[in-house]
């Protein structure tokens, strides 16, 4: 690997270890958990008695205190086998809205099980009218006394059929003066009444991960529940999403980096006109571009993961790292399977199912379009980056 | 039981080899290294027998580049490490030379070691060490247990036969592949690696034994067709096979 500049040895172990692991392991499960819709709860348990699912949750929580980088590291090579199953390392998704908005009683009760990959969580934002657009959220949270009672649906929440806690972001002033505002997180554990979860089956991809419609009805959980500050639920949620889009960044590098070594192989391997695919022309260029633009999101990924464990995430660095990343391993998730043509569109060949599962990549955790004006926003200054800080031409 | 394992930070065999410049030697750029597979058993092996009678297990690597192996040896239960920085290359006598150097300024019950390495296949370094330390030995181990001061090794012959032998301690045992289900590196043992002992331990080596002369591809084989009359072809192919020295 080219991009090792920034990594301790120790972070190099970890990358290594997550490599071997979902090398031997993984393949005994993709196929099966792809085309049932299988989680693989097993495969779970295993990476997580080795304790590659709690990676960056501090000690104290449970988890192994490596940082996120190292965390990071662990989902490229898991992703790079298969994406699917690289999910498991999202059984933790939610938590950090915890570590980070929580009281400490909150961080002692639910973050613990879950970096120990004994219990899954699960972060709800989504409905059916507020993809994106997180502050058109319906979810309400009325204030009954000692209580908040919520009432709404959310849906394509990732591990939603499987959790055992719930972070949901929900209405709690109607009539704030902004749609942002009024938003407040609370965590809902599984098996509160008037809580249901169907799972949503027959997805394009990463059909290994279980992704699910919530419903919420008349959900009573005391106030101790509300994460972080009551009305701060938007403003949480977008720091939220500047740390674990930087996962996101990793699992599109992963699954490029997985594509590109197939492609490699296959063209070294098939002939074509007497020749070796690799000996054309129009392959080379195939391959370096893909290799150099896999090593360019790579770059982006690490700087700002290196960001967040510095202290803090920078939107417009995560933004910038998971809008390119995740563009990169279409177009070379998409490169491969035309190296493998026919082989490739036939459906049973790992390449298939990657091109199945990269597509999520520019959909979830902030669609392609998000990330942009993220960006944009980032280096006109109307998001605190480092982007923002340009300066002026002097041929102006 | 004080147990030594021997290991190799070996160049993958499925890395692209590419012959250096001065055709002697390989151009080490494109090599991707790793512990020699043989290795992993043999250190899981050791790690076994600690748990079982308790004591220490030390890893000891020969080599300038072997930091990475001998980390991971430490996270995958290994108690201390001693790396030789020296590159004996191909020169499995003076890798010998190296380890008994180590092993002579220390106390073991029994050293394993991968039956052979990934990259050179000489399954030498084991046997040679044990010869220089004049203590007993067995190679391409499949089966291996200690009691009472000795230990008792079955060995894998040829045609699928099996020996079982026993030797006094201290010994020394090469590890055949598929001896066990060698563990994989976990995040709490890489931490605690971090905590473990990685010494160097120089040596000074004599003159080489082995020295390279030329480092080469293998020619590319091509396959021929053989075209005209039946009769024609069937004699070519007579004369084929007799050049060969198949036919006389």
């Amino acid at each position: 690997m080219l991009s090792d500049l920034t990594l301790s040895e120790e972070q190099k172990a970890v990358r290594e270890a997550a490599r071997e692991f979902a090398e031997k392991e993984f393949p005994k499960y993709a196929e099966e958990s792809d085309r049932e819709e299988k989680f693989p709860f097993e495969l779970l348990r295993k990476a997580a008695s080795l304790g590659f699912v709690g990676l960056h949750i501090p000690e104290e929580y449970g988890g192994q205190g490596m940082g996120l980088l190292a965390y990071c590291l662990a989902v490229e090579e898991f992703w790079r086998v298969d994406g699917g199953l690289g999910m498991i390392l999202s059984t933790t998704f939610g938590s950090e809205m915890i570590l980070m908005f929580g009281s400490e009683e909150q961080k002692e009760e639910y973050v613990p099980p879950v970096a120990r990959g004994e219990k899954i969580c699960c972060s709800c934002f989504t409905e059916p009218q507020a993809g994106s657009d997180i502050a058109a959220v319906r979810t309400s949270a009325r204030r009954d006394g000692d209580n908040y009672t919520i009432n709404g649906v959310k849906t394509f929440i990732t591990n939603g059929s499987i959790a055992d806690y719930y972070v949901v972001l929900a209405r709690t002033s109607p009539g704030a003066p902004k749609r942002s505002m009024g938003l407040s997180v609370f965590v809902v554990e599984r098996g509160a009444p008037g809580l249901e979860a169907k799972k949503l089956t027959n997805k394009l991809g990463i059909r290994a991960s279980d992704t699910a419609e919530v419903y919420f009805k008349d959900v009573a959980v005391p106030q101790g529940n509300l994460v972080g500050v009551e009305g701060e639920g938007f403003r949480q949620a977008m720091d939220f999403f500047n740390l674990t889009r930087i996962h996101t960044a990793f699992q599109a590098v992963g699954i490029a980096q997985g594509a590109f070594e197939l492609a490699l192989e296959y063209a070294k391997n098939r002939e074509a006109f007497e020749r070796r695919l690799a000996d054309f022309q129009v392959t080379r260029e195939k391959l370096a571009v893909m290799r150099t633009k896999i090593e360019a999101a790579r770059l982006l990924a690490l700087q700002a993961a290196v960001e967040a464990d510095r202290g803090k995430p920078d939107p417009g660095l995560t933004a910038m790292a998971k809008y390119f990343a995740a563009r990169v391993a279409q177009d070379v998730v998409s490169e491969s399977l035309q190296i493998h043509g026919g082989y490739g569109f036939m459906g049973d060949q790992a390449i298939s199912r990657m091109y199945r599962d990269v597509r999520v990549l520019e959909i979830y955790e902030g669609t392609r379009e998000i990330e942009v004006e993220l960006l944009a926003r980032s280096l006109l200054g109307e998001l605190p980056s480092k982007l923002g800080a340009v300066r002026r031409h002097p041929l102006r | 039981m004080r147990i030594f394992v021997l290991v190799k930070h070996s160049p993958s065999p499925e890395s692209l080899l590419r012959v250096s410049a001065d055709g002697k030697s390989l151009d080490p750029t494109c090599l991707t290294y790793d512990i020699n597979e043989w290795d992993r058993y043999a250190v899981e092996e050791a790690v076994r027998l600690k748990e079982k009678h308790g004591g220490e297990v030390v890893a000891v690597s020969v080599g300038t580049n072997c930091d990475a192996t001998l980390r991971k040896c430490l996270a995958m239960g290994v108690d201390r490490a001693i790396k030789v920085p020296a590159e004996p290359g191909f020169d499995a006598s003076m890798a010998a030379e190296a380890v008994v150097d180590v092993l002579k300024c220390e106390a073991f019950d029994i050293v394993l070691s991968g039956f052979m390495s990934q990259d050179a296949n000489n399954a030498l370094v084991g046997a040679l060490a044990a010869a220089k330390l004049d203590i007993p030995f067995a190679t391409a181990v499949t089966e291996l247990s200690v009691e009472g001061g000795e230990a008792r090794a079955v060995r894998e012959l040829e045609g699928g036969y099996r020996e079982e032998v026993a030797l006094p301690l201290p010994c020394l045992v090469t590890v055949q592949s598929g001896i066990n289900e060698p563990r994989y590196v976990s995040i709490m043992g890489i931490k605690a690696a971090k905590a473990k002992e990685l010494k160097d331990h120089p040596v000074k080596l004599g003159d080489a034994t082995v020295s390279t002369e030329r480092i080469y591809a293998p020619p590319t084989r091509r396959a021929e067709i053989i075209s005209g009359a039946p009769l024609e072809v069937a004699e070519k192919l007579i004369e084929l096979i007799r050049s060969k020295g198949v036919l006389r």
